[in-house]
């Protein structure tokens, strides 16, 4: 199932074949990136999503020169650049931390890079003109960088990445350090500067919601391993196993066991004895003992009937919405998300005894 | 009843407190007062003079002693920065690697000797290099200087490395600057208030040393230190006093610039 | 993919060999003026002394080392205990510890009043210790001896009170050196104990007091246990030079009250016995080692307490 939004033939910007990153030697040795393998495409918003210590950064890193490989290749554009240091690759970085020059103004932050290139003076003027325009950023060209304020401080980082016009650009966590309204604002202006440029954005992340709401693809690591690789969509209702389902949104693990194969489907009986129709996560093992997820929206509380039951452990409201986790036989608890209408509550008490209607292709057989 | 009673107040130490900053003055204070005194006499003032000042700029071993410091403390205190701030580069913001540890026990040994130690030492070596070669110029005063300014200067240079965050090198790097000009644009601006304070610390260590001087010099080699020493063990007039109240305004001119310097830095 | 690995490995290499090449010129200077000369005499100690001074070259002895400690009789070749080397030891010993604890003595109660001073008053009384640190001690020595020479400041004001008829003869005594050494070292005593003073937390005080310890207690048992590193740092940073002392003495203690340094210098001058004065430099060194390693000790201690 591909995504849907790019085309399959498009060629790709950055290829890392088989990295391997250790760290210290001989059986001290900590492994860093463990056979990391990516694709990402030309004018692609890529993220690399996982948490501290996955191995995200040190990839990136490597993308931009800091770092080298103990095994594998980085391809940019088909050519291996392991042996490019950084200021010879068509590559920027918006720093986590900004790293934005205390000793120059505003504008020989941005004009640096160019600087560095030895291009014309006149061509420096311009596009460093066009940079601030674009970052509205305009009036504070003269400013020294430690007189600005955390956004203003992003968005020149941002632009003295954009000014020589990279063939990729990297983002190292540049949104953590922002609060939340002004992290919002930023997304969002980041998606727009990335359509405007067309430059492919490679993105690191720990917030999983930030990575749905901006990538056109998303690789969830772990462990220094790629876990998933796919749309915001395809991580999201279609996670390849535990940690991924785990690790984006809230979800509610089942166990069952596979009955037998319809259309591209699975069939699986529940613990209760119920049978469902699932996807297939890729590289599951269709047979035997599984486990199912089902994503909480994707199940509605009933009084009767349902496909699991249970007792009403907890109602949790939470304005758009109401929880309810419901404990089913067998010890686990299964959480529904309702939305909520005005006026009314959600009409189930704790203790009260429930039926879970799972939705029709909600279902996800994981990989283990 | 509405004393206050004060948590940080202990009895007596305002009383010491004050008595140190007197017994830090006095002496100084003292020193310079008979610089400016009329008579022949450093025990009995005989009206405000600045006759020991005239006499001693006019001294032609004066004059010689101050230049000779000047030039062996600049030059020591320009060679020891530059290869003080090569060894900061090389010794901070890395991982670990074998000998980095040494290097820094290494720097820092000349702290640690006691100076006569260090000047009969050279004493020993340069006494035999000045027979072997004929040689016996200042370049050994300066040699000997550079080294022991050394560890001085490095000090603030090391200090303002480490607070220096690593990224923007990076970012340098990063924005297609070669080693050397990542250096030459960000490193080294950022780190020009650390290479001043360190060359003044250096400057001011040079100017002030008698001990590792008076071993290594050559005849005729005296500093205005060693100058001094001399003439302290001599019959004492006013002159020394002059020489001296004049040496200590430069060092306190030295050390406020330094002082102000630093704290516009933080 | 070889060929990664050792692109890696490379570039590790490469970052090594360029931060050497970088500490080459520092190290050079250090190992030709300082370092090497500092093994020289090592090995001149080992050496047999020459006519005129300087040694025999390569002839080894064990005299130098003998006689820092024993002297040998030049009629009867009976062996005794070297009493002046050991009356110098002793006495740069004994002035170096009461140095430190007169140094003490004042510069605690000074650097607590600093420390609880108003913030921007602070800076001032720390600038005017830093002062006389910085300024030449030979200048600072110079005025110490205008300050207790017989006709000086301290026996003019003495008789002016009445409390003494004649002047008392400071100058060329252990006293002379003591008060040159306390007043020299000051600075270096009252800079480190402001700096840990600096950091103490009032609270803690308030707690004291509050668990009912009077002002002794509070000092005896909150302030002085907080504030020991900058004790053991200002004691080491003043015993270590006020033992190596060169100037001082020979300005302040004329000829007959040596110390450690001019017994040195002594060996090097007219005893030309170079190889002696080789051992007794380095007998200092290894003392002024000791007492590192105790501070090192102390202060990894006291940092295993607060870490």
């Amino acid at each position: 199932m591909a995504a849907p939004d790019r085309p399959q033939d498009k060629r790709n910007a950055i290829e890392a074949k088989g990295i391997v990153k250790e760290f210290g030697q001989g059986a001290s040795a900590l492994r860093a990136l463990d056979n990391v393998s990516i694709s990402i495409r030309e004018n692609e918003f890529f993220t690399l999503l996982g948490p501290s210590g996955c191995g995200k950064t040190t990839l990136l890193r490597m993308i931009a020169g800091f770092e080298y490989p103990t095994e594998g290749a980085i391809l940019l554009h088909g050519e291996d650049i392991a042996s490019l240091p950084p200021f010879r690759r068509p590559i920027n970085t918006v720093f986590q931390s900004y790293a934005l020059f205390p000793h120059l103004s505003v504008w020989d932050n941005i004009a640096f890079g160019l600087q560095m290139l030895g291009r014309p003076r006149a061509e420096i003027d311009a596009r460093v003109a066009t940079m601030l325009k674009l970052v509205r950023m305009e009036e504070l060209a003269k400013r020294r960088t430690d007189q600005i304020s955390g956004g203003q401080a992003q968005r020149v980082a941002l632009a003295r990445a954009l000014a020589p016009s990279p063939k990729v650009l990297l983002l190292d966590e540049p949104l953590s350090a922002l609060d939340y309204k002004l992290r919002k604002e930023m997304q969002i202006e980041l998606k727009r500067m990335q359509h405007e440029t067309g430059i492919t954005f490679v993105f690191v992340t720990h917030d999983q919601e930030e990575a749905l709401t901006m990538s056109d693809r998303i690789a969830v690591m772990s462990k220094g391993r790629v876990l998933q690789v796919g749309s915001p969509w395809d991580i999201y209702d279609k996670p390849a196993d535990r940690f991924v389902a785990d690790f984006i949104g809230e979800t509610n693990f089942l166990a069952a066991s596979v009955i037998g194969f319809s259309e591209g489907l699975v069939r699986v009986r529940l613990s209760s004895g119920a049978e469902i129709a699932a996807t297939l996560a890729e590289g599951a093992r269709p047979g035997g003992d599984v486990t199912v997820v089902v994503r909480p929206e994707h199940a509605r509380a009933v009084k009767e009937g349902g496909h699991l039951s249970g007792t009403v452990e907890n109602v949790v409201y939470f304005g758009t919405d109401t929880h309810i986790h419901i404990r089913i036989p067998g010890g686990e608890t299964f959480t529904v998300r309702q939305q909520n209408a005005r006026a009314q509550s959600c009409g189930f008490a704790i203790g009260d005894a429930v039926g879970i209607d799972i939705a029709a292709d909600a279902a996800q057989v994981l990989r283990d | 009843m509405a004393s206050r009673f004060d948590v940080r107040s202990q009895p007596g130490f305002g009383t010491v407190a004050m008595f140190t900053f007197v017994l830090l003055y006095l002496p100084i204070a003292t020193l310079v007062a008979y610089a400016f005194n009329a008579s022949e006499s450093v025990t009995v003032w005989g009206g405000f003079s600045l006759r020991w000042f005239v006499e001693a700029s006019q001294n032609a071993a004066v004059q010689d002693a101050a230049w000779r410091s000047f030039v062996i403390a600049l030059s020591a205190a320009t060679m020891a920065t530059i290869a003080a701030t090569m060894a900061a580069i090389a010794t901070t913001r890395t991982a670990p690697y074998p000998g980095l540890s040494a290097k820094y026990a290494f720097i820092n040994l000349p702290l640690m000797v006691p100076e006569i130690v260090t000047a009969v030492a050279l004493l020993i070596v340069f006494s035999r290099v000045k027979v072997w070669t004929g040689y016996s110029g200042l370049g050994y005063l300066v040699v000997a200087h550079t080294a022991f300014c050394i560890p001085f200067a490095y000090l603030p240079i090391r200090a303002r490395l480490e607070g220096m965050d690593a990224s923007l090198e990076r970012a340098a790097a990063d924005l297609y600057a070669t080693p050397w000009m990542a250096f030459r644009r960000v490193t080294l601006p950022l780190l020009r208030p650390g290479i001043i304070a360190g060359f003044m610390l250096a400057f001011v260590i040079s100017l002030d040393d008698v001990v590792i001087t008076e071993f290594v010099k050559s005849g005729g080699q005296d500093t205005l230190p060693t100058y001094m020493l001399g003439q302290i063990r001599r019959a004492v007039t006013p002159e020394v006093n002059a020489i001296a109240t004049a040496f200590l305004a430069l060092s306190i001119l030295i050390v406020t610039a330094f002082f102000f310097i630093n704290r516009k830095k933080s | 993919m070889a060929s990664a690995a050792e692109n890696a490995q490379r570039h590790h290499r490469e970052e090594i060999r360029r931060r050497w090449m970088l500490s080459a010129p520092a190290l050079l200077i250090i190992l030709v003026a300082a370092t090497g000369p500092l093994l020289v005499m090592l090995a001149y100690s080992f050496m047999a002394k020459g006519d005129y001074g300087d040694v025999k070259f390569g002839q080894f002895s064990l005299d130098g080392w003998f006689s820092v400690l024993f002297q040998r009789d030049m009629f009867d070749d009976t062996v005794t205990l070297a009493d002046a080397h050991l009356s110098i030891l002793w006495r740069s010993l004994r002035l170096s510890l009461i140095t430190t604890l007169a140094t003490l003595a004042l510069g605690f109660p000074t650097a607590y009043f600093i420390a609880t001073r108003p913030r921007h008053t602070r800076e001032i009384w720390v600038f005017l210790v830093t002062i006389p640190f910085w300024t030449n001690l030979l200048i600072r020595t110079f005025a110490m001896q205008q300050v207790i020479r017989n006709e000086g400041i301290l026996n003019n004001a003495l008789r002016a009170l009445g409390v003494i008829d004649e002047p008392l003869p400071i100058m060329y005594t252990d006293w002379a050196i003591l008060f040159g050494m306390v007043y020299v070292y000051l600075p270096l005593m009252v800079l480190p104990l402001y700096a840990s003073m600096e950091k103490l937390d009032f609270r803690l005080i308030e707690a004291g007091y509050d668990l009912y310890a009077g002002r002794l207690a509070v000092l005896r048992r909150i302030i002085i246990p907080l504030v020991k590193p900058g004790i053991v740092a200002g004691s080491i940073l003043v015993f270590i030079p006020s033992l190596g002392a060169y100037v001082i003495p020979r300005v302040l203690g004329g000829g007959k009250n040596m110390m450690l340094g001019n017994l040195i210098e002594l060996q090097f001058g007219s005893g030309r016995n170079w190889p002696l004065g080789a051992a007794i430099s380095i007998t200092l060194m290894a003392l002024v080692m000791v007492a590192l390693l105790v501070y090192v000790r102390n202060a990894a201690k006291s940092g295993a307490q607060h870490g």
